[in-house]
């Protein structure tokens, strides 16, 4: 089958704005990605396409781009959900500025993801076995369970992106970073729960999610980033992660 | 060029070198410098586990896991690395709980091990729970909770720099050349110890499970340098990989219970007892040549449906009450998302479609037990050079490496390096960079940049991957490894030679580097078919048809392929470490 896809290219050392090239692929199969296209593009018919792509297989987070109006990874998006005639539009994801192409700044977006302290604090020494050894800490199925949807997210800015209050101002943290907040604010073995919970309670913080909801069908992992961000509210507002 | 200046540099950002880094940056000046962010390392793909002998759910000890990765390398592993492996993985499990690694954990909070192939009482010789998991994203969570670490412990990253060359003085490292993907310039990073951490070259193979990224990059640069690469002939083949996509589908999930089945709807396991992934690839690759695939296609079907995996234990006598649907969601999710998304297919309810895919590099630079890099069979360490995972070759995985035990290799493998690294650091001064330092390299980029020739290097790509495929496979033999040779050889040529780009720009030129890491692929390509031609035996994962049997007598030992001028290959040979395990027979 035949595939047209539509490209917001932008080189900033040739062009003063950004602008639409369509491309026309002959004998596309129902089964191949928006990256299987876009890498065609590249490889076959114009070698200045930028685009970031590691994995191919959703894990790595590199290829979020808005596909026909929504965030989604290049790779996860089979051609046959467009029909017998695909037209596809690609362009970079938005409220991060555009270096080239499909590829933009990731800077702003990480800022954010190191500010929540994404990584657990537990000063408490570990324990020790019977042979002297150190031994993991322990935690129950359901404490570990409390968690498990927030750490499936892998970065990828699906969600930060598709955010009008994040559009609207950019110091406001987003969806993902509060993702990440949620993943250690809900682990009983993290002893920063206060600390997490006023840094989220900062005017650029938790509170300026407006629950438009864009979010949770954005995320390609399928967490539930509406209710991770509400569960924190409601941390915030109780002090406590078991309310 | 700017200049840089640290004590120690980290190539890489996947599991070793976030572990190198963390390990390092506790007493020297450290940059990690990685071609992608640090999240969108491979590591992050690797499911089932990681495997430790914890025995938090039976019993279980080291030694065990060290004799099942001997025997599962086919005796080709180093046995003193093995015992390291195992040893330390506990420690290095643990330590990675502590650091928030959410395992799944047992009824009594502890940390929850599952089976996979190849782990074994070595007593019963039944398997037993070794593996460490969390969910079937082990991997992300590895790479994601070490990252966290490394923001903690504020580590410098200099993220989207593409490490093109090593400087050498002489003999010894000086520092890298990395290109920044931003704007294209080139940065000198002066440093007194250098660790690769760069991964493995899957690309070189059509159907894979691995990253569009994973393309060799510092084996390559290191052999380019004057150091051999070990054993190359090596490569594993994983046997479940989706059709057509060559996606991994975990072992773990034949550990939860899932069965292979060919297009007669044999369950085909039981002839072959493939419980080691060499054997697992060869079974499969033997259905598909014999036309026993489904329908007559290249696939045969993993069966993890309730009916079926329920069917199977109840004849084994195991209760299966609890593999529900809801239990598959819940410990495969990766693979219920893979089968769902890329073939269309619900696990929970149908059989996915699989196929042997290339997945696993077990040679490459040659290193001892400290992560150093080694110059020759005499085991000459090269003082301020180290590397660690998947591209280093320690030989801890030998003719094949066990399910889980990539993960463990990365943790403990990594932390040596780092440890090892800033340790050389604090004793060593910097070695002055040569005057011509960067310039062959900035020359080779300029070359490609300005490229006018026919040959769009895409084309080379693939050509380089169905040879590889079709001749330097899970099958063998003499003819077609001196063909693939032959067409790698002028691929190499004609890259040289007549390629074409059409990126001239500075900003974020992805095909300069896509081509210049072809060039990497290449060059791995050709001492990988040439170290498979070389050698006359089947071991492990390399099998050969006109030479089937394993033979100790002449190939006990270990290939490294050196360049000999400017296209010529030199073999040489190094013993293989032996202690408490003498080569027997591989029998499962």
């Amino acid at each position: 089958m035949e595939a047209v896809i539509r490209i917001r290219r932008f080189n900033p050392e040739k062009d003063k704005k950004p602008y639409w090239a369509t491309y026309t692929l002959k004998d596309c199969e129902p089964t191949d990605r928006v990256l299987d296209l876009l890498h065609r593009i590249k490889w076959e018919i114009d070698g200045t396409l930028a685009l970031r792509r590691s994995c191919a297989q959703g894990i790595c987070g590199s290829d979020a781009m808005r596909i026909n109006g929504r965030n989604r990874l290049a790779c996860k998006v089979l051609l046959k959900e467009f029909g017998e005639k695909p037209k596809i539009q690609v362009e970079p994801i938005l409220g991060l500025p555009v270096i080239k192409d499909l590829v933009v700044d990731m800077e702003p977006f990480f800022a954010h993801y190191r500010a929540v302290k994404p990584y657990l604090v537990n000063e408490t020494p570990p324990p020790v076995g019977p042979d002297g050894r150190p031994r993991e800490r322990l935690q129950s199925v359901e404490a570990r369970e409390r968690f498990d949807d927030t750490t499936k997210c892998i970065l990828c800015a699906a969600c930060t992106t598709s955010c009008p209050s994040f559009w609207a101002n950019g110091a406001y943290v987003g969806p993902a970073a509060i993702v990440q907040a949620h993943r250690f604010i809900f682990d009983d073995r993290d002893q920063l729960l206060k600390e997490r919970l006023d840094l989220l309670a900062d005017p650029d913080g938790v509170w300026r999610c407006r629950t438009v909801y864009n979010c949770t069908p954005a995320c390609p992992r399928g967490i539930e980033v509406t209710r991770a961000i509400s569960e924190v509210k409601k941390a915030i507002q109780t002090g406590k992660r078991d309310f | 060029m700017i200049t840089h200046q640290f004590d120690t540099i980290i190539v890489g950002a996947g599991g070793a070198g976030l572990m190198a880094a963390l390990y390092a940056s506790r007493t020297v000046s450290v940059a990690v410098i990685s071609k992608l962010y640090p999240t969108r390392s491979h590591t992050g793909a690797a499911l089932g586990g990681i495997s430790a002998a914890l025995g938090n759910e039976e019993e279980d000890h080291w030694e065990w896991h060290a004799f099942d990765t001997v025997k599962g390398g086919d005796y080709l592993t180093d046995q003193d690395a093995a015992e390291i492996l195992a040893r330390e993985a506990i420690d290095a499990v643990i330590e990675l709980e502590h650091m928030g690694l959410p395992f799944d954990r047992t009824k009594e909070g502890k940390i929850a091990q599952r089976r996979f192939g190849g782990h074994t009482n070595n007593v019963t010789g039944k398997p037993v729970r070794r593996a460490c998991h969390a969910a079937d994203r082990t991997g992300h969570m590895i790479l994601q909770t070490l990252y966290q670490q490394c923001i903690k412990n504020n580590v410098t990253f200099y993220d989207e720099f593409h490490v093109v060359d090593l400087i050498m003085n002489g003999d010894l490292p000086a520092g890298v050349v990395a290109v920044c993907l931003r704007d294209g310039s080139l940065h000198l990073f002066h440093a007194k110890a250098i660790v690769f951490a760069t991964g493995g070259w899957g690309k070189c193979w059509e159907v894979t499970s691995n990253a569009h990224s994973m393309t060799g990059d510092g084996a390559a640069i290191a052999f380019r340098n004057g150091i051999p690469l070990e054993d190359m002939e090596f490569f594993q083949f994983h046997p479940t990989g989706l059709y057509p996509t060559g996606f991994l589908i975990t072992e773990g999930a034949r550990g939860e219970g899932g069965v292979l089945i060919n297009g007669r709807g044999e369950r085909f396991m039981e002839r072959y007892a493939p419980k080691v992934k060499d054997l697992a690839s060869r079974a499969i690759a033997i259905e598909l040549r014999e036309g026993r695939g489904i329908k007559g296609k290249r696939y045969v079907h993993l069966d993890l449906t309730p009916e079926t995996v329920r069917r199977y234990k109840a004849e084994a006598g195991e209760n299966a009450d609890y593999y529900t649907p809801e239990y598959i969601e819940t410990k495969l999710a990766e693979t219920c998302d893979q089968g769902r998304t890329y073939a269309g297919i619900d696990p929970v309810t149908e059989p996915l479609p699989i196929q042997p895919t290339a997945h696993y590099a077990m040679g490459g630079i040659p290193t001892n037990v400290n992560a150093e890099v080694i110059a020759d069979s005499d085991n000459r360490v090269i003082p301020g050079l180290y590397a660690a995972g998947e591209c280093a070759c320690v030989s801890v995985h030998g003719a094949n490496r066990l399910g889980t035990n990539s993960l463990v290799d990365l943790i403990v493998f990594g932390r040596r390096a780092g440890l090892r690294a800033a340790e050389y650091s604090r004793g060593a001064s910097f070695v002055p960079i040569p005057s011509d330092a960067g310039r062959k390299i900035e020359s080779e980029l300029n070359r490609i940049r300005t490229a006018n020739g026919s040959t769009r290097p895409h084309v080379l790509r693939k050509k380089m991957q169905s040879t590889m495929q079709d001749f330097v496979g899970v099958f063998r033999n003499g003819k077609d490894l001196q063909k693939a040779l032959d067409t790698i050889r002028e691929l190499r040529r004609e890259f040289a030679t007549n390629i074409r780009i059409d990126d001239r720009g500075s900003t974020f030129n992805t095909e300069v580097l896509e081509t210049w890491e072809l060039g990497c692929l290449l060059e791995l390509a050709e001492v990988t078919a040439f170290s498979a031609l070389n050698r006359t035996e089947s071991r492990g994962a390399h099998a050969r048809e006109d030479y089937e049997q394993r033979d100790d007598q002449n190939w006990l030992k270990h290939t490294l392929v050196y360049r000999d001028g400017e296209e010529g290959l030199r073999v040489d040979y190094k013993p293989v470490v032996i202690m408490q395990y003498q080569p027997k027979e591989r029998v499962y």
